[in-house]
């Protein structure tokens, strides 16, 4: 990228400041015509407040936009959208209800107009995925599609309008790695089409892959922009961070579990969940010792949060037995926490803890009614649970104003601190841990991840549900991939690679082999 | 414009909230008492001295007062675990109905028990009348998600005519010249007068008294944890392992049972019978002043007083100077507007974008 001509977009000085939170400090940016720009970060870096600035969903305290010379109003994302930037959100803006065609057209043909110009649209549409390779059925329902492509429909989208920059928020998060490398591939087709592109990611590999610049964001500040070229992802992860990282190590692990030996902790034989006439879960089978660690790998929406629901006693299986060492359980939250389950759940904000309750309170929520937290089972003992709390946000390092804090007001990790710590204090014989890790920044991963690997050493046996890999191949003992409700037997890790993790998390669903063959 | 959450929402400002909600109410309502041509300073003059200025005037808003405390509460104990009970207004007619029934000279004679007994049994079926009442609607949410809102709500309507039906029928007192009016309560049964030569009775005792015993088990037992936890948040209450459905029904039947006695104050401190027109709303008001105290039980004390101030002091009022006594009303609508608006001002900020 020598002698780079006129930028597309440039950001002059782009401050925000939400309360007393500077989101972004100062930042100053370009990108260059056919280049991919990636932008890193850890969560809370600024890195989505930045592109809402970009976009209009945010006005900028100060600092300017400029697309292709002429510079946007700011807050104006129709403004956006007609110079020509297009963004693809990690949470999809699709209508599950309406056809490809109609989503792509909603928004776009004016509304007076007496008749709707389909058959142009869709020359137009099958061209453009023609062009760019992003294979999809026009006519099909938004709501019957796959994860990748519904994200091909909203890249299509952004296409469509003619969008010559294009933003896309954390892209890889709902993908499997076979169809990352995929959208790889697409991206540098729309760059030698002369498409610039935006990546947001808190991933290093693939930023590396796929881009020429990357700039890193830390604390609302522009760290560095440097050539992806001359970079390695420790050099990427010092800057993200601030500071080097240890990132926990399999061979720390004490003990390794004893096969066969010990009566399994938990075990599903032939489970099925449903909701009402859909089957969310089929047949899943799965065994787990004390000490161990075993993974549940899956793309989003693979029929995790049933399997959570089920191991957490809010979900009871329509058909098959679950058994909790060795005895079976009623599917109730009472009846799992009595028998000794810590249940780390993947909505922490929502489900892990009472947001408007005080962090003493969550602290010791699960057994609010039982001694010493309550005498007689009423009557609170508010010392008693101070006490109790006290210890936990002191050992699990949970950094609050004080106990009388309302819990709504914590950081996310130090939320997930709080239920680790709530679930970790009582030392369990089986933790479901759904997405741990989910959002928080990589010393927290690395933190409860340590906290994890002690709790298995100490014997507990753990379920991680993950859609993590990295994050699975640096826990696991064994592997079992959940992809469309079925759940595939549980193997070691050293039997996975990440290719047949891959191949495994699409599933033997017919609709996405065929994809992938008309892809290859 | 946005709102953004103040991160610390300071108690001092949640406590002054009140106060200058109260103040915006009343200079707002100065337009009002100007347009209407009478001297502003008068008029409020004679408004808080028809309800607070006299001996007279006092006991007269505390008796006013003393129903709206119970149904005040009804709905702060229902909303606080988010149960939308706006039956309020049938349960205490029920429950006023139920306390004649246990307690009236029918064909000229009561039941033939002991009178502790016969007094602790038409407290026990006025409440009961009450929660039974709320019973239905709250089964039917718990089991079938249906809209407490709306059930309870129309029940209102079901049970006015049921009573209806009751006075003209089988209630009916054969001495009340063809008036709808129930058969009068046993005068044995009726709570204690507090004071000489005024109306104020023993009710206020009991709803004063409930009142700090809601809030003690709010403060002190889990059951107050449970409340909370299901009101702010059902999902997270259920997932650390709160009976979701029963602490639900189990605040929808307190609440039903406030309400319902209620109505056996009303009957036992006040008229001695039940007519058609015994409550002009205390149930609806009940979500006002709910509301009003930020569904705090010992603050529905104080909103229940101001209310009920507000109703008799421009009674008194609208006889001396030319302002229709609906002021009482008006104000006490946009208190609760004023109110609403400025604790949200204590927790949000407003900011330009």
């Amino acid at each position: 990228m020598t002698g780079r001509p006129e930028p597309v977009l440039r950001l002059t000085g782009i401050t925000k400041r939400f309360g007393s939170l500077l989101a972004n400090d100062g930042i100053s940016l370009d990108l260059a015509r056919g280049e991919v720009l990636a932008l890193l970060g850890e969560n809370g870096a600024g890195k989505s407040t930045l592109v809402s600035i970009l976009f209009g969903h945010y006005v900028a305290d100060a600092g300017t936009v400029e697309a292709f010379g002429a510079p946007l109003p700011p807050g104006d994302p129709a403004a956006a959208l007609a110079a020509g930037i297009g963004m693809v959100h990690q949470h999809f803006t699709l209508a599950d209800n309406l056809t490809v065609l109609d989503n792509v057209l909603i928004g776009v043909e004016p509304w007076w107009r007496p008749v709707s110009r389909r058959a142009a649209a869709r020359t137009k549409l099958l061209g453009l995925a023609a062009r760019f390779g992003l294979a999809v059925d026009a006519d099909a329902r938004v709501g019957d599609l796959s994860i990748g492509e519904k994200q091909r429909v909203e890249i299509l989208k952004a296409l469509y309008r003619d969008a010559r920059i294009l933003i896309l928020d954390e892209p890889t998060a709902v993908l499997t790695p076979q169809e990352s490398e995929r959208l790889f591939e697409t991206l540098r087709a729309f760059v030698e089409a002369g498409l610039s592109i935006v990546f947001i990611s808190h991933k290093l590999g693939e930023v590396l892959a796929v881009s020429h610049r990357v700039a890193v964001l830390r604390q609302g500040r522009l760290e560095a922009v440097l050539p992806a070229a001359g970079t390695d992802a420790s050099a990427l992860a010092r800057l993200m961070v601030g500071r080097e990282v240890a990132q926990p190590v399999r061979a720390a692990r004490v003990r390794r579990p004893d096969d066969a030996a010990e009566p399994p902790v938990l075990s599903l034989r032939e489970v099925d969940a449903v909701d009402g006439a859909r089957t969310l879960l089929h047949g899943v089978s799965l065994e787990l010792r004390p000490g161990e660690i075993v993974a549940i790998a899956g793309v989003a929406g693979n029929g995790q949060q049933p399997l959570a629901e089920l191991l957490c006693g809010l979900r009871a299986p329509a058909r098959g037995a679950l058994r909790v060492a060795g005895a079976p359980i009623a599917a109730s939250p009472a009846a799992f926490i009595a028998a000794g389950i810590g249940r780390v759940p993947e909505d922490r904000h929502h489900l892990g803890v009472i947001a408007e309750a005080t962090v003493a309170e969550n602290a010791v929520a699960e057994h609010y009614r039982a001694r010493p937290y309550a005498r007689g089972g009423w009557l609170v003992e508010g010392s008693a649970i101070r006490a109790a709390a006290a210890r936990i946000v002191a050992d699990y390092d949970v950094r609050c104003r004080g106990l009388e804090q309302p819990t709504r007001q914590l950081s996310g990790g130090n939320m997930q601190k709080l239920i680790l710590g709530r679930v970790l204090s009582r030392a369990p014989r089986l933790i479901v841990a759904d997405q741990p890790t989910w959002g928080l920044d990589v010393g927290a991963v690395a933190w409860i991840h340590s906290k994890l690997l002690a709790a298995a050493d100490a014997g507990a046996g753990i379920v991680l549900i993950s859609e993590e890999l990295d994050e699975i191949l640096a826990l696991a003992d064994r592997i079992a991939v959940i992809s469309h409700g079925r759940l595939s037997e549980a193997r070691p890790v050293a039997d996975w690679t990440t290719a047949t993790l891959g191949l495994a998390m699409m599933g033997a669903d017919a609709k996405e082999g065929a994809d992938a063959a008309r892809a290859a | 414009m946005r709102l953004e959450r103040r991160e610390t929402a300071s108690r001092t400002a949640m406590l002054v909230a009140p106060l200058v909600a109260v103040a915006v109410t009343l200079a707002a309502c100065a337009l009002l008492v100007a347009w209407a041509g009478a001297p502003v300073g008068r008029t409020y003059g004679l408004l808080f001295d028809g309800a607070f200025g006299s001996r007279f005037a006092l006991t007269e808003t505390l008796t006013r007062a003393t129903p709206l405390m119970l149904t005040g509460l009804a709905a702060a104990v229902a909303f606080r675990a988010r149960f939308w009970n706006i039956g309020a207004e049938g349960q205490l007619y029920l429950g006023a109905l139920a306390a004649v029934a246990v307690g009236g000279l029918h064909e000229g004679s009561g039941f033939d028990a002991p009178l502790p007994l016969l007094f602790a049994g038409m407290v026990a079926a006025g409440m009961a009348a009450g929660a039974t009442l709320v019973a239905g609607p709250a089964l039917l949410r718990n089991r079938f998600g249906v809209d407490e809102v709306v059930t309870t709500l129309l029940m209102n309507f079901v049970v006015l005519l049921f009573v209806s039906w009751m006075l003209d029928g089988p209630m009916k007192d054969p001495t009340a010249m063809g008036w709808p009016q129930s058969v009068a309560l046993d005068p044995e049964l009726e709570f204690a007068r507090l004071l000489e030569k005024s109306r104020v009775h023993a009710g206020l005792l009991w709803a004063v008294g409930l009142a700090v015993l809601v809030w003690a088990v709010q403060r002190f037992t889990t059951w107050g944890f449970e409340w909370r936890a299901v009101g702010a948040s059902p999902e997270a209450a259920r997932f650390v392992g709160v009976p979701v459905g029963r602490v639900m029904l189990r605040a929808a039947l307190l609440s039903g049972a406030l309400a319902g006695l209620a109505g056996v104050s009303e009957v036992a401190g006040r008229t001695g019978y039940v007519t058609l027109d015994m409550s002009p709303g205390y149930g609806y008001a009940g979500i006002v002043i709910a509301m009003l105290a930020a569904l705090h039980p010992l603050a529905v004390v104080g909103a229940a007083v101001f209310v009920a101030g507000m109703l008799v002091g421009a009674d008194s009022m609208s006889r001396e100077v030319a302002v229709p006594s609906y002021i009482a009303d008006v104000i006490v609508s946009v208190s609760l507007l004023a109110m609403l608006v400025a604790t949200m001002l204590a927790q949000y900020r407003i900011r330009r974008r």
